[in-house]
């Protein structure tokens, strides 16, 4: 495999030609936000998080959605970058109806972690309070849009690593929504197989399991890793 | 009144649309509330017996969200009368629980709640009833008057109050330590 050496924060690294830009930043011991990512799923490029700047453009790029080029120059935590990524999570709040202190996923949620860190300690963007439903017809999961930033880490594990493809999603911008099956009730679905891989990826609590108690949620998005590497590298790790 | 009083920081504090578990947390204090004593004179609020908010505060912690008529008035009312307006709680940041109804329509939920079978007029829909009119979305502080301080949590816990209290009485930035500045 051919090396690339590019430049990070103004250290030179090499990598291999094509790799993701998001892995070789990670790999440099840098801490980059992300919410859609997750090991073991494809990338999507949706949250916009993990943008770096590249020397010589102007634009954002999405570093999970970026191969390495040789001599690139990129930035990944200037001011600008610290100002948008906490702009992206103030916006995420402003769109549905995130209500930390009565949510299941309270004090373990990705989206409110995210928030602290970028010290969000309000919105700076009138919120749109959409009237969303809850669909609660599944015996042991519930999916509550409310919650959902549509980081559809939910629809690629399903597809990906269950392999059903049972959630997608339907619609665009504000109305876009994770749906089971041809938009019906998830009970009525007849491609779901029950995993639960949807709830452990979640990164709110927008799946969750049915009668879990408020901030009582735990997830394991490490599972599409584990499974994976069990199944492609024939490794077990914890 | 002595030369000592006069001296002190004038807190208040006010109770909009909240369950007043900011002000619990205010009292989770503790001693710490004794050496605050020192400093401050709280001139209103729900701990005090005074039912007009003073024109002179120094420093006013506002709990809950802006839902009714008579909060939007007391908004308005504790902004002029005070040099720092601290957001305390979710509510007052954000809208939090109360805000959880501003997807349905003010009047329609009033009726739904207060009068299902529509025999009466329900309270809190008509400028002239005796119960505040309801806005029709229940509004974080900061969506009414300029806020100065932004204490977000669920309540906030006693260490988030004190550490932002100190800051304050020295005439300080409020800078929360790790962790303390989080929704929820």
């Amino acid at each position: 495999m051919a090396l690339v050496t590019l430049t990070i924060d103004n250290r030179k690294v090499s990598a291999e030609e094509g790799q993701n830009l998001l892995q070789v930043i990670r790999e440099q011991g840098i801490d980059m936000p992300t919410l859609c990512h997750l090991d073991g799923l494809s990338e999507r490029g949706g949250c916009r998080l993990c943008v770096v700047e590249e020397e010589g453009s102007s634009k954002l790029l999405a570093s999970c959605v970026t191969a390495v080029r040789e001599n690139m120059r990129v930035t990944t935590g200037s001011d600008r970058l610290f100002r948008y990524r906490r702009m992206l999570v103030e916006l995420l709040f402003a769109e549905r109806n995130h209500v930390c202190s009565v949510c299941v996923m309270n004090r373990r949620c990705e989206l409110q972690s995210l928030a602290l860190r970028f010290g969000v300690d309000h919105l700076r963007y009138d919120p749109l309070y959409p009237r969303l439903s809850t669909d609660v017809s599944h015996e042991k999961y519930a999916l509550d849009h409310n919650r959902c930033v549509l980081c559809a880490r939910c629809v690629r594990v399903c597809d990906e690593v269950e392999g059903v493809h049972t959630l997608d999603m339907m619609g665009r911008g504000v109305s876009c929504r994770v749906i089971a099956d041809l938009n019906q009730p998830w009970a009525t679905s007849r491609t779901c197989t029950n995993c639960g891989k949807c709830v452990q990826v979640c990164p709110t609590g927008a799946m969750y399991i049915k009668e879990t108690f408020s901030a009582h949620g735990e997830k394991r998005p490490d599972l599409p890793k584990r499974i994976r590497d069990g199944r492609e590298k024939h490794t077990w790790g914890g | 009144m002595s030369s000592a009083a006069s001296k002190k920081i004038r807190l208040a504090t006010v109770w909009l649309s909240g369950c007043s578990g900011c002000h619990m947390s205010f009292l989770d204090l503790d001693e710490k509330l004794l050496e605050l004593h020192e400093h401050i004179q709280l001139v209103h609020g729900p701990l005090v017996d005074r039912k007009d908010f003073p024109s002179d505060v120094d420093l006013v912690l506002v709990e809950g969200a802006v839902n009714n008529e008579d909060q939007l008035e007391m908004a308005a009312l504790l902004r002029k009368g005070s040099r720092v307006v601290v957001a305390l709680g979710d509510c007052a940041v954000m809208g939090n629980v109360p805000a959880m109804r501003n997807g349905f329509h003010a009047g329609n939920l009033l009726e739904a709640v207060y009068a299902p079978e529509g025999e009466k007029e329900p309270p809190g829909r008509d400028s002239r009833g005796e119960v505040p009119m309801l806005l029709p979305a229940a509004l974080p502080l900061h969506a009414v008057i300029p806020v100065d301080v932004f204490l977000p949590g669920c309540p906030p816990d006693a260490r988030t109050i004190g550490a932002a209290l100190t800051s304050l009485l020295k005439g300080e930035r409020v800078v929360l330590g790790e962790g303390m500045c989080r929704f929820g």
